[in-house]
Parts: structure tokens; C-alpha cells; sequence
């Protein structure tokens, strides 16, 4: 871990959807050029975590500091447009869009658009269309999907859609790169490929990256840190091989004797 | 660097003077980068836009590329690997290290580990330049093996910003290095680029092999010089051709197209986006001179063919007219009959409505000469795409002959011959019924292989492997495998590549394996095109989970039996083949794969192996059975190993022989 001030600190937030107390006085700092795996059972409340990084839920108590500053209000588009950038659990491409247009949305925020102008095709607005095009090509060619720049992104399999999201969030250049459950429902090859992708966009743009996963040997491979979330707190956080070695992890994944 | 390339005006670049003085292939391309500095070499896709390099740029990045290599130690004779895929880099590597004297040795860019692994260490490469982190990842795991090998260069960075191995560094790098290694040695690479002769090694292929490790195929710079003008000189190619250069660095074709008939005669060569692109790239680049194994023109055929099932009625019944008129007047065509007047105006209709689009669709609008090498071709797939008015030739010849050997002739074409031997060699066929040659283009030798060398080259002839026969005309037609070859129990010629040959013209077949030496019957073991038999059972509303299910599916059965004895029907015709009728099949429970060595990285079937793996599949063919039961390993593209276990289902061509049969 870098020293200084981390790059996200979320700092003893707590989320409840009518009596269901989704996250409870959770805190996680995530330093610079760090990769952070969030793992936990089923409900432990990781993506609902995730959620209120990006902005889609807002916490009734705690704080979030982004960069230094308490941006725990902000919507999502606001989130967005500091640096951070996401991928769903559940795929959400623009299905009958091609490939290269759906990235190309993941530009919009440093689009800077006047409609007349883009109407017309002219001068900036024809300029800052290549320019953004040019960026989302070497995008394409990092993740290797040359071969569908044209294909409707609903036509694509699963495992290849995921990557499209991947590339989407990529195209805005974030700060912060939260990935939710990015390997779901791929095959052994399929999530190699991923992780590699995941530690290529870590080491080539040193993109700070905080993803939820349930393959532990994914997460044990990948990443710098293990949080761990059990029914919406926070049970450890520490080095891959510390977590696995902690009891309460241990317990909650193998389960122990509830009385 | 990269910049569109103006075709100067002059007369300099058509006339390619033979000069003596220009007897390796870094000399010639020095003389390109003078006579036609501004004209297309090499192309690239690259970032979605096609990258033009002229010949001059060829030239300067393969000296800058030489530099580097030369700070590094290089010396004449060193080995240097390459692998990846077809990529400008990794030809002006290739060119720097002949430029220092050195051999390149490519390798096949999805080789695993451990056929790299023999590779580098058997060539005591010392050199490697790759393409990506993937092959970095392979040469460094079997780094401990090959002691010898001590640079790996490689081109495209990503994911390797954290590797700290000794000796590893990025192609930028090198070339950094070189210029400092430039500054102190002025006129260093030229010097060396005189100091090479027409003698000198220029390559060494290393031959998948359909058994038995891989041999080194030794080339000089003659051998691929001689071979390439007699070529260029028949064919009629010019400095304005363009090529897709999409099949491995590795094989003899890529080096002899992509490379050596490049530079001598100066035409561009196109580098595809990835292999995933190529069909797409082909379309773009229009290719005026285009090579392709058989499996890829049936691939072509097959996309074809499903695109035309998913058509809508009235289109669909067009175009089978008019593929059914261009077959009927190719056929007049080539027995040089004439053409009755109907299907004249008929074809010319056709042209519009058919041939012309469809050849448009695919990419093969600009085509003047298309070759089909590698393996047999069936008739019918020939027939097919020159019917549609491609020009497409067979040619024979192999990794010991610089790639060519003969080449069927414009205007004198027949389809089941691979043409007449190219000027300067000799052709003569063993009392074995083996095809022997002898041309300027026989290789060397093999590389720290003077056995297998003796065994082939015997007083200049080469033992090709091939029984063949020669026929009136002087034309050259290859029957099969000389080994594979054989008779049934009652002494029918039985050659097995003919009917998987025939087998595989069906769009539902993608690969097939005949049996029958020595046996009443002969037998085949069919493998599905998951693609098209897919798309098939879709549109018969026929569930299924996996290529294993798909193959035992009656209903897949059933179509396959009435493509075998489609095939049964057409060995009718040929007096010598006529008892070799398939009597048995059986669908494959999985698909062959070169991971489980069962076809080699070319996609040929190894034979023995799979006799071998899949014996009780073979003896349950010859038995009463109905169903056997297998149990095979398989590979992973990451090496690991796993069980596949399934129910085969013997099969015959159709129900009535099959309750004949049985008995």
C-alpha cells in the first residue's frame, strides 16, 4: 500500500432499504494505483456498497471522501464525471447499438457537444469525433475485440459483452475503476483472459481498480487487498493470504454452528 | 514513418533487373528502397486504420531493427526465433537478422510450450523477437530448457510494463540501442549486408510434421530466389499485387508470398488486424493475388452456403439457378467445349444478379490468381469458386521445394491435377508410384539432421511423400500420402485423403478420417461443422447442449448419412475407387484438435495417432455393435488436461444398408 491519503475513503457508511439493514457502519480506503477485492456471501451487501461509491444510493449516515473531498451526496453523473467509472453485474449495454458506438458512449463526458455543430459534421465538432475515436481504437485493441468493432453488442456472447463493458468504462478514463463481479458466469478461460486484462489496465494505465468477485482464486490472484463484507459489515480487510488465514472469514464462508 | 505511399511515375519499377550483384534478399530490398522508395511494401491494420510502409520505410526500420540486434552481439550464423502473427516487425526482423548474417527461424505463433520449447532449443536459438506478452509468457517458461537463448524482444508492451526477467526488452528499445550502436559503427549493417552471399542460409522452417518431431528445413537465399522469379516469371506478377498475409510466418507458403516473391518482385503485402478480422480485412484490401489452404476456401464455401440457407425464398432459388448455370459452363470451360448461346446470356445475367456481388461479399472482386495449396482439394470445391469467375490454381510443392513445385497453368486448368512442375524443375515418378523432384529450390538439408536428410535427398531428387501419377499432358496429380495408400482386404486401392476429401465438401463435415487398410470395408470417423450443423438443427427447432450431444442427435445422423452416401454415389463413376465405398461411420464425440496432437497446427489429420487414440471407435465400426463407449483426454488451450467421456453411435450411410450390414 502507497502512504498518504487514500484515494477513496469511505468512512463508517450505513445503508438500510425499509427494515433491511444493508451496510452497516462500513469503512474501506483505497489508496492510489491499488487493486481492492470486495468479496463476501450472498447479500453481505457488496454491490449496494458499490452503489454508494458511484453515487446510485446515498448513505443515511457516514461520509465518502473522493480525492480529499466529501462527495457523499453527489449523483451519479457527478460521480462519473470525477473519474470514476463502473461495470453491472448484469450486463448493460446499449443492446442494439454496434460495439464501437457503445464505447463511444463512454466518451460522452469529455465530449464537449454543440448540437448544431455535431448536426452539421463540422470543424470541432468533426475534429473532437476523431479524436475521441482515435482513444476508443486503442481501447479496441487493448482488449482485443477488434473482430466485433461492428457487431450489435446484444449479438455478442456473454463472456464478450462483460469485455464491451469493460472497454466502455475504460473510454472514460477513470481515476477509480469499480468492476462488479466482472468474471460472473464466464468459463476458466474466459476469466483468465479477464484477469489479465484487469492486471493489464492496473499496470499499463495504473488505473486504481476495486472490484467484487466470487471466485477466490481470482480474487486471491489479482489483488493487492481482500475486503471482506458479511451481512453488511465489514469482517477483514488485509493481504490475500492474511484473509484466508482469518477465522471470521473462514466462518462465514464455511459457516459455523448458529446456536 | 508511416505515410500513403505516391506510386512515382517511373518505367524503373516494372523492370526488377535480375542483377547477380543482388543475390540475398537484404541487398534486394536496398534496391527497392532505391528504384520505388515511395511505393507500398507492407501494410498494417492497426488501431482500425490501414498503416501503409513504402519500401524505403521497409528497409530503414529492418536497418534500425539491425542495429539493436548487432549491439546485442549478433553474429553471422546466429539463430534468431520469431513469433506472432503476421506482423510488419516481426518481417523486418526477420530481414535485420539476414541483414547481420543471421537465420531466422519462425515458429508457429499458437505453438504451447513445449513444442517451442524444441524448437528454440534444437535451432540453439540465442535470439527471439515475439509479438506480445502471450509469447513472452511461453518463451520465458521454457527458458531453463534452451540455456542458449539469452534475448527476448519483444513488440507490442502491453502487460509487460512489470516483467524485470534479464535480457527481455521492448522492440523501441533495441532500437534505441541501436542508434547508439549506429553512431559509433557507421555503414556497420551495410558492410555486413555485402558480406552475404547467395550460398548463405536465409531460413530454417521447422516442418509441423505429421510424425514425429519437428525437422528444420534448411533454405539458402538461392533456393528461395530461384524458386520465387520462376514464379513471378510464369505467373505474371507485378510490383502491383497485393496480398493478405494471414497464415503463419511459420509456413513455407506465408515465407514464399509474404516475403520472398514480395521483395523480388516488389509488390505490398497486407498484415491483418488480428486472426479473428481476416475475412473482414480480406474485403477491404481486395486482394489481386490471394492464397488459402482448402480449409479455408471450405470455411468460405460454408459461410456461403449457411448465409444462402438463411435467405429468403425467392433469393435463395436465384442464386442456386445461377450457381447451378456457372457450374455448367465452367465445366464446358475447362473441357474446352463451347458454351451453348442461353448459358451464355444466362452466365452474363448471372455476373450481375450472383457472381458479381457474391465475389464483392467475399473480398474477391480484385483477384487474379488465387492459389489453393497445402493439402488436396476436392474438385467440386475448385469448381466452385472458379465457376463464380475466381481464378483459382493448385499448387503442389512443400517446405523442401522453397514451397512451390508446380503450379496449374492459366488457360490450363484441370481440376484434379495440381498443374505442370514450374520452369527449372523436374518432376519423374518412382517405380513405387512416389513423386520425385529435382529444382533449383531444394532445400539444404535438415538441420542437425543428416539422417532424416540422406532419407530425403537422394543425388539432388527429393522423396516427396506423395504418390502421384503424371498424365499425358505432363500434369502432376497427387492420389494421396504415399504411406497412406493401401488396399482392402480384397485388394481395392483404397486412399483414404480422396473420400475425406469428398467427405468434407459438405458443408456439414468439417473433418473427417477414413480407415480400411487390410479391412472388408472401408470406415470413416466424421467430425461436425459445429457452425452449420448448429444453424441446421436451429432451424429444425432441435435442442441441443454441446458438440457431443449435437453428434449423437439421430436427426444429425441421418444427415450425415445421406452426405456419405452422396459421396458413395459419386465413387461410382471412378473405375479405380469404385469398391471403396464407405460402408460404417461414426460422429465424433469431440472435435480434433491440435492441443490433443490429433491434426497438426496446419490442420492435417495424424493418422496414426488417431488409429491409435480412437482404436475401440475403430473396432467397434468393424463389429456388430451400435454403441461404443469412449473415454478420451483432452488438452486445454492452457495445457491442463481433462476427461471427455461419451455413447458413440455406429452409423451407416442410410437405414436400409445399415439393417443389411448388421445382419
Amino acid at each position: 500500500m502507497t502512504g498518504g491519503e487514500p484515494l477513496l475513503s469511505v468512512q463508517g457508511i450505513s445503508v438500510a432499504f425499509g427494515a433491511v439493514q444493508a451496510l452497516a457502519g462500513v469503512s474501506l480506503d483505497i489508496a492510489r494505483g491499488e487493486i481492492v477485492a470486495i468479496i463476501g456471501p450472498n447479500g453481505a451487501g457488496k454491490t449496494t456498497l458499490l452503489n454508494v461509491i458511484s453515487g446510485f444510493y446515498h448513505p443515511y449516515e457516514g461520509r465518502i471522501l473522493f480525492q480529499g473531498r466529501d462527495r457523499t451526496r453527489l449523483r451519479p453523473f457527478e460521480v462519473a464525471s470525477l473519474g470514476i467509472a463502473r461495470t453491472f453485474q448484469n450486463v448493460a449495454l446499449f443492446k442494439g447499438m454496434s460495439v464501437l458506438d457503445n464505447i463511444m458512449t463512454g466518451r460522452l463526458l469529455k465530449m464537449r457537444g454543440s448540437f448544431l455543430l455535431d448536426a452539421a459534421w463540422w470543424g470541432p465538432a468533426r475534429r473532437q469525433e476523431l479524436e475521441h475515436r482515435a482513444f476508443v481504437e486503442r481501447i479496441i485493441d487493448f482488449l482485443e475485440i477488434q473482430a466485433i468493432r461492428k457487431t450489435p453488442a446484444g449479438r455478442l456472447p456473454y463472456g464478450l459483452q462483460k469485455r464491451v463493458e469493460l472497454a466502455r468504462a475504460l473510454a472514460a478514463e477513470p481515476t477509480l475503476l469499480l468492476l462488479d463481479e466482472p468474471m460472473a458466469g464466464m468459463n476458466v478461460e474466459e476469466k483468465e483472459d479477464m484477469c489479465r486484462f484487469i492486471l493489464d489496465v492496473h499496470g499499463d494505465f495504473g488505473t486504481t481498480i476495486a472490484l467484487i468477485e466470487h471466485d477466490m482464486s481470482v480474487v486471491m490472484d489479482v489483488s493487492d487487498r481482500v475486503a471482506v463484507l458479511d451481512y453488511g459489515r465489514k469482517i477483514a480487510d488485509g493481504t490475500p493470504d492474511a484473509v484466508r488465514a482469518d477465522p471470521a472469514v473462514m466462518d462465514a464462508y464455511l459457516g459455523v454452528a448458529h446456536v | 514513418m508511416s505515410h500513403t505511399a505516391v506510386p512515382r511515375p517511373s518505367a524503373s519499377v516494372e523492370a526488377s533487373p535480375l542483377d547477380a550483384a543482388l543475390d540475398t534478399f537484404p541487398k534486394l530490398v536496398l534496391d527497392n528502397a532505391q528504384r520505388m522508395p515511395g511505393r507500398p511494401a507492407i501494410r498494417e491494420k492497426d488501431y482500425g486504420i490501414w498503416q501503409t510502409y513504402t519500401w524505403r520505410d521497409y528497409a530503414d526500420r529492418a536497418h534500425a531493427i539491425a542495429l539493436g540486434l548487432a549491439s546485442l552481439g549478433f553474429a553471422r550464423g546466429d539463430k534468431i526465433a520469431i513469433v506472432g502473427d503476421n506482423r510488419p516487425q516481426l518481417y523486418w526482423a526477420m530481414l535485420a537478422s539476414q541483414a547481420l548474417g543471421g537465420v531466422p527461424v519462425p515458429l508457429y505463433q499458437d505453438s504451447i510450450e513445449r513444442e517451442m520449447q524444441y524448437v528454440v532449443e534444437h535451432a540453439e536459438a540465442r535470439f527471439a523477437v515475439v509479438e506480445d506478452q502471450e509469447q513472452v509468457d511461453k518463451l520465458l517458461s521454457v527458458r531453463a530448457q534452451c540455456p542458449k537463448l539469452e534475448h527476448v524482444i519483444y513488440d507490442d508492451p502491453r502487460g509487460l510494463g512489470r516483467y524485470r526477467d534479464a535480457g527481455l526488452l521492448s522492440l523501441a528499445d533495441l532500437e534505441a540501442r541501436g542508434r547508439a550502436f549506429g553512431a559509433a559503427h557507421p555503414d556497420y549493417v551495410e558492410a555486413e549486408v555485402a558480406r552475404g552471399a547467395a550460398g548463405d542460409l536465409a531460413i530454417i522452417l521447422y516442418t509441423s510434421g505429421t510424425t514425429g518431431q519437428p525437422k528444420g528445413t534448411m533454405l539458402s537465399h538461392r533456393n528461395l530466389l530461384a524458386t520465387a522469379k520462376a514464379a513471378i516469371a510464369q505467373e505474371g506478377l507485378t510490383a502491383n499485387e497485393e496480398v493478405l498475409a494471414y497464415l503463419p510466418m511459420a509456413w513455407a507458403g506465408d515465407h514464399m508470398f509474404s516475403y520472398a516473391q514480395s521483395i523480388v518482385a516488389g509488390f505490398t503485402t497486407n498484415c491483418p488486424e488480428s486472426a479473428a478480422t481476416v475475412l473482414h480485412d480480406l474485403r477491404e484490401i481486395g486482394p489481386t493475388y490471394f492464397f488459402a489452404p482448402p480449409r479455408i476456401w471450405e470455411a468460405i464455401l460454408t459461410s456461403v452456403t449457411i448465409r444462402i440457407e438463411d435467405a429468403s425464398a425467392p433469393k435463395r432459388a436465384m442464386v442456386r439457378f445461377f450457381l447451378a448455370v456457372a457450374r455448367r459452363v465452367e465445366e464446358r470451360r475447362l473441357a474446352r467445349r463451347p458454351v451453348p448461346p442461353v448459358d451464355r446470356l444466362l452466365y452474363a445475367l448471372g455476373q450481375v444478379l450472383v457472381y458479381g456481388p457474391l465475389r464483392d461479399n467475399l473480398g474477391m472482386r480484385r483477384i487474379r490468381i488465387a492459389y489453393t495449396a497445402g493439402e488436396a482439394i476436392s474438385p467440386e470445391l475448385l469448381g466452385f469458386y472458379r465457376s463464380l469467375g475466381v481464378n483459382v490454381k493448385q499448387v503442389y510443392g512443400m517446405t523442401e521445394s522453397s514451397a512451390l513445385v508446380s503450379i496449374q497453368r492459366d488457360g490450363d486448368v484441370k481440376l484434379d491435377t495440381v498443374g505442370t512442375p514450374l520452369p527449372g524443375v523436374e518432376v519423374r515418378i518412382s517405380d513405387a508410384g512416389e513423386v520425385l523432384y529435382r529444382s533449383p529450390g531444394v532445400f539444404v538439408g535438415y538441420y542437425k539432421n543428416p539422417a532424416a536428410t540422406g532419407e530425403t535427398l537422394d543425388g539432388g531428387w527429393v522423396h516427396s511423400g506423395d504418390a502421384g501419377v503424371l498424365d499425358r499432358d505432363g500434369h502432376l496429380k497427387i492420389i494421396d500420402r504415399a504411406r497412406d495408400v493401401g488396399r482392402l482386404a480384397d485388394g481395392t486401392l483404397f486412399a483414404p485423403k480422396y473420400l475425406e476429401n469428398k467427405l468434407k465438401f459438405s458443408p456439414f463435415i468439417k473433418e473427417a478420417v477414413c480407415v480400411g487398410a487390410g479391412r472388408p470395408y472401408v470406415a470413416a470417423l466424421v467430425n461436425l461443422d459445429l457452425g452449420s450443423v448448429g444453424g441446421w438443427a436451429e432451424r429444425r427447432n432441435l435442442a441441443y447442449t454441446s458438440y457431443t450431444d449435437l453428434s449423437q442427435k439421430r436427426e444429425v445422423q441421418d444427415l450425415i448419412g445421406a452426405e456419405v452416401a452422396r459421396v458413395n454415389a459419386s465413387l461410382r463413376d471412378d473405375e479405380a475407387l469404385r469398391g471403396a465405398e464407405i460402408r460404417r461411420f461414426l460422429l465424433l464425440h469431440k472435435e480434433l484438435d491440435p492441443d490433443d496432437q490429433e491434426i497438426t497446427r496446419t490442420r492435417k489429420v495424424r493418422r496414426g495417432f488417431i488409429a491409435e487414440k480412437y482404436a475401440p471407435l475403430i473396432e467397434a465400426l468393424y463389429s456388430d455393435a451400435e454403441y461404443v463407449k469412449v473415454e478420451v483426454q483432452v488438452t486445454y488451450e492452457d495445457g491442463r488436461t481433462g476427461t471427455v467421456r461419451a455413447e458413440v453411435r455406429i452409423c451407416a450411410p442410410d437405414a436400409a444398408v445399415a439393417g443389411a450390414s448388421r445382419r
